[in-house]
This record gives structure tokens, sequence and C-alpha cells, in this order.
């Protein structure tokens, strides 16, 4: 919502585009057969797109608005997803307009009872966090498919109807200019925590939904601090309650505040209420300069996911699949995820350089990795919501304690988001009983420094052999479908890291989680890890 | 512990809780219990005594 007198797309710092629906001699081809339809263009749907247009697949991005989402809305972008941004070379509009931050303070009545550090050091290319308002995000995924041949976007265009077939989905749209039918082989539903994909399939969401209740408030100010993420737990501004406060780029700053059990949400949502709600927090902060309302909006954190993310040709991705609270910063790092995950293996799968059983895989990982979140979520709403008097109780004497002891204070610090690791997925091998340490396989590949640039610098976005030995490179290079290859040298303090001898080797997947690994690597293995990974058995 | 110490210790926390007030007295039970938690190093003796504390007859407060 905007304060009176403005629209909805009316900002103080950003200008909405406004998009045509497909016309004239484009409307010709409109109910040609495509090989992916994907359903919603926010940031999940367009980073589909833009994952299976870097593996050669063609898609059609249908979208019911006119223009990007209204509002900041997600704004923690987490380092794996910059990581993914960076293998799609898509990352340098993100890098320079976000603001990164490693450190969080939580304060406790008004006093700071904790600062926290995310892991982070020389050896990472990117920060752990980053903030930055999702219109931009959007605008930044547009800006890399706008040109894409590969990727047909059409604006104004709502799906109205769904008709599953034994190889393919036929798509009712409607636009300004009339309607029709899409018929695709495959349905990426990208359309979000009201999905029309998902109603036409008659399916539900499925979990708990917490009492805690939010108003999310951006407000455009000069104020002078870091971009280091406030939590104030029982503040006199809102006694009993907790806030969060964010830094994003072009002085806006979000400010999250919880609502008692006696707070109507109709009215809390008032402008009036809204504003005066935003100055006590903004007094408690010591802000007395002048501030604008820019937007606002009421969430209540759940964790909410489908059973199973793959209904025959139809793949739930991002908030259509799961809904988690806003605490672990995980709804749209999560959804970036879905997308990247399912984009590449369909994107293999359509250029014959993978069997169907890879589908198969992204369901137990990408919901696996939901659960996970769910787990730490639930932790993290329970300590900034406690739901019983025994939570608050707790909760209140960690708090207490925190100021003195500082493991009371870790029961304080916020569980932020590690990639998940795919410790179980069909499509990850076993590891190595030779590796003591390293990142073992299903877990996200670590960053190195190479002096002057990064491993991940290095990584296409594609499976990706990374290896010492200029033997084995150039072995494993010459064998049909063999992965790109990375030869590092041999270093000491690349082995520490990797636990790796001179010999050893990483096999790295497109979504930058490992396949396998090895201590003494052989291009014959390599092969059969690759023929494995990418379930070629089932084509023959 | 002797029963003279124990019976300290039924004074000490006694004097505290009421020290405490006007805070009501879980916040500083709360707090007592991870620290003792803590110092005592094992959580199976912790869900123990939990376990006792709660099978233990409510005192005349306890309908409340």
């Amino acid at each position: 919502m905007r304060p009176a007198g403005r629209a909805e797309t009316d900002s103080l710092y950003f200008t909405y585009p406004a998009f045509d629906p497909p016309r004239g001699a484009a409307r010709h081809t409109l109910s040609e057969r495509t090989p992916v339809a994907i359903v919603g263009a926010g940031p999940v749907g367009m980073l589909a797109a833009l994952t299976l247009a870097r593996h050669g697949v063609r898609s059609v991005l249908l979208e019911a608005r006119g223009t990007f989402n209204d509002g900041s809305r997600a704004i923690c972008v987490a380092r794996q997803s910059f990581h993914i941004l960076q293998s799609l070379g898509a990352v340098a509009p993100f890098e320079a307009k976000a603001l990164g931050w490693t450190t969080g303070r939580s304060f406790y009545r008004g006093q700071q009872i904790l600062e926290f550090e995310m892991p982070d050091g020389p050896d990472e290319r990117f920060r752990p966090m980053y903030n930055l308002e999702q219109q931009y995000i959007e605008q930044f995924l547009w800006e890399a498919i706008r040109n894409e041949p590969l990727v047909d976007i059409r604006w104004q265009s709502a799906v109205t109807g769904l008709v599953p077939a034994e190889d393919g989905v036929a798509l009712d749209i409607a636009d300004p200019e009339g309607s029709y039918t899409l018929p695709a082989d495959w349905v990426l539903a990208a359309d979000g925590a009201r999905s029309a994909v998902r109603r036409a399939l008659g399916l539900r969401l499925q979990g708990e939904n917490y009492e805690g209740r939010y108003v999310i408030a951006d407000v455009k100010m000069a104020h002078d601090y870091p971009t280091i993420r406030r939590a104030l737990f029982d503040p006199a501004c809102r006694p009993g309650g907790t806030v969060l406060i964010h830094r994003q780029p072009d002085d806006i700053w979000r400010i999250d505040y919880q609502l008692g059990e006696d707070e109507d949400a109709e009215e809390a949502i008032r402008e009036d209420v809204v504003r005066a709600s935003v100055a006590s927090v903004l007094a408690e902060i010591g802000h007395d300069a002048p501030w604008e309302l820019e937007w606002w909006s009421v969430y209540s954190a759940n964790t909410l996911a489908l059973d199973e993310y793959r209904h025959g040709r139809v793949v739930f991705i991002g908030d259509s699949a799961h809904i988690v609270p806003i605490f672990g910063v995980r709804g749209l790092n999560n959804g970036l995820a879905d997308a990247h995950n399912i984009g590449w293996k369909l994107g293999r799968l359509l250029t014959d350089r993978a069997g169907p059983g890879l589908i198969d895989s992204y369901t137990p990982e990408r919901r696996g990795a939901t659960l996970d979140v769910f787990a730490n979520a639930s932790k993290s709403a329970r300590f900034m919501t406690p739901p019983t008097r025994g939570w608050q109780v707790m909760r209140d004497a960690a708090l207490g304690l925190a100021l003195t002891e500082g493991w009371a204070g870790a029961l304080a610090n916020p569980r932020q988001m590690t990639p998940f690791t795919y410790a179980d997925s069909p499509a990850v091998l076993a590891d190595d009983p030779g590796f003591a340490a390293g990142p073992a396989p299903g877990a996200a590949m670590i960053d190195l420094s190479l002096g002057g640039d990064f491993l991940s610098d290095r990584l296409p976005p594609d499976f990706t052999l990374v290896c010492f030995d200029a033997a084995l490179a150039e072995e494993v290079a010459a064998q049909p479908g063999a992965p790109a290859v990375v030869r590092l040298d041999d270093d000491p303090r690349i082995h520490a890291r990797l636990a790796t001898g001179a010999a050893s080797a990483y096999l790295v997947r497109p979504d930058l989680h490992i396949g396998a690994r090895w201590r003494h690597a052989t291009a014959a293995g390599v092969a059969a890890a690759m023929h494995a990974l990418t379930f070629r058995e089932e084509t023959r | 512990m002797t029963p003279d110490q124990t019976e300290s210790v039924y004074e000490a926390l006694a004097r505290a809780i009421d020290r405490a007030a006007p805070e009501p007295p879980e916040q500083v039970l709360a707090r007592l219990c991870l620290l003792l938690a803590r110092a005592l190093d094992d959580p199976a003796q912790v869900d123990k005594a939990i376990e006792a504390a709660l099978r233990a007859p409510p005192g005349p407060d306890g309908g409340r």
C-alpha cells in the first residue's frame, strides 16, 4: 500500500515501466508449441527463463501484470543467490546497486545484547548478504532476458485454464487483445503464493500458520547508520514486540514491526496508524530528521509447502510451492535456487544431455531445502514471536542473560541461511571415503581466492571438473560429454581448504553444488560420474 | 549437598524471588534455570529434573 494520493506504483525512488501485451505480428505465433512455458515473471520465473536460455532452451514467460511487483518486498539476497546470478552472467548490476552486509545487532529493551558476524573472508567473492529492493531484482533480471532470443516475454497475459496431457500441458491465456491456447511440453509455475496453476490442478499447500503478524514499511530518509541489520526486542516503542530495521539502496529503510495480539490488522495498516507506529520506532533509534513514507504491507509467518513439487509436466518453483517465514530471508533465495535447480535439469533434458530421471531429483532436493528452512525458520519465529507463555518466558530469559553470557547471546542469534546440502539426493554421488574434510558431495562448492580472481569467476553454468593435474584435465576434456575443466595450481593453501592432493578432483554441478569428488581422480571415474549424474542410462 | 546446604539454597531462592519483585518470579527462575543447566553441563540430568518438577503435585496456587 502507498500513502493517499499516490497510485500503487507511484514510488519515491523507482520508475515502474509499463509493458504492453503482445501486439501486431507477434500475435500470429502466440499458439505455437513451446518446450517450456513459465507462468509468472517475478524474480523466480525470470531466473528460470534465464537459466533455460543459458542451456539453449526456448521458453515463453507469461505474466498477468503489466509491470514489476509493487513494493520492495523481498530485500535480502544471500551469497549463494549472487553465485547463481554470477554463473548466469547477470550479477554485475546487482553487485553495483545492492548493499552488502555481514553484521547484525540485537537490542533488548534498548540495550545492545548481541553483535553477530556472518561467515566472510578473503576467499569469498561475495558478502554473506545483500539488501536490494525487489523492483531492482526484477529490473536487472528483466534486462538480462529482454534481448535474449530464447525468451519470449508476454506481459498482461493471464493463465485462465490448464489442461494436463501425457506429453505436455495446454494453457489457456487471456490478454487485453484476446485469448488463445498455448501448448507447452513443460510448465514451470512461478506464479506466487496465490498460484493460479496450483489452484487449477486442485493442489493445496500443507503446513502451519503462526500467530505472529508483522507490518513491513519502507521509509525514505537520510539516516546515518551502516548496513547492519538491527533487531529490537521488547523496545519502548512496541512493548512486548519485535522490530527489525534494514538499510536499502536509495536512502530507503525497511522497518518491520510485530503487531500485538490485541491489534487489529485492518486498523494497523491504515495510513495514520502506520505513520504513528513508524514515528515511534524512529524516535527509539534516535532519528529526528524528516522522513517520507514510501510503501507498506502486512505479513504473517507461515510454513506451508506442497507435498510434491512436480505434477506430471507441471513443476512448481518459488512461493507457488512453499511459503516460509521472513526471518530466515529464504523466500526469495529459495525460490531462486528452485528456478536454477529445475532450470539446469530441464535444460539438459531438453537438449538431450540428460535422462528423465534427472527431473525426478528436483522435488527431493528442493523440498528437502524447504523443510530445512521450516526447521530453522520455526526456531527463529518462536524467538521473534513467541507463540505461548512458555516460549515467551524462556526467550526473555535468554535475552536478559545475553548481555553478560555469550552462550545466551547465541540463543538470540538469528539462524542465517546457509545453502542446503543435498545429502540424500539421487543426483549426488556417495563421498570418497578417502576425504576427511572439505565440502562433501551435495554441499555448495566453496569459493576460493585465486589471486586476482576467484574460483567462482571461473565456473561456467554447467558441470565443471575442478582439478590440479594437467594430464587428467586434458584426458577428461577430450572425452565426449565431458564437463568443463578448471585446473587449479598445486597450492598447499587450496589443498588445505578442499582437503585435496595433487591427484584429487571435485565435480561441480551447474547449480554449484558438488556432485562427486575423488582423492585420486581418473578420467574413467569422471566419465562414469557424468553418466550417473545426468541419468543417461535411462535414455538407452 | 547436606540438608543444611539444601536449606540454604531454598532460602536463597526465596530471597532472590522477592528481591526480583516486581519482576514476575518465572522470569528470574527461567534465567536461573539456564545458568544452572550450563553449570551442570549434563543435558540428561536437566531433562530428569524437568520431568521431576512436572511430576510433583502443584502447590496451593497451582490451580489458578
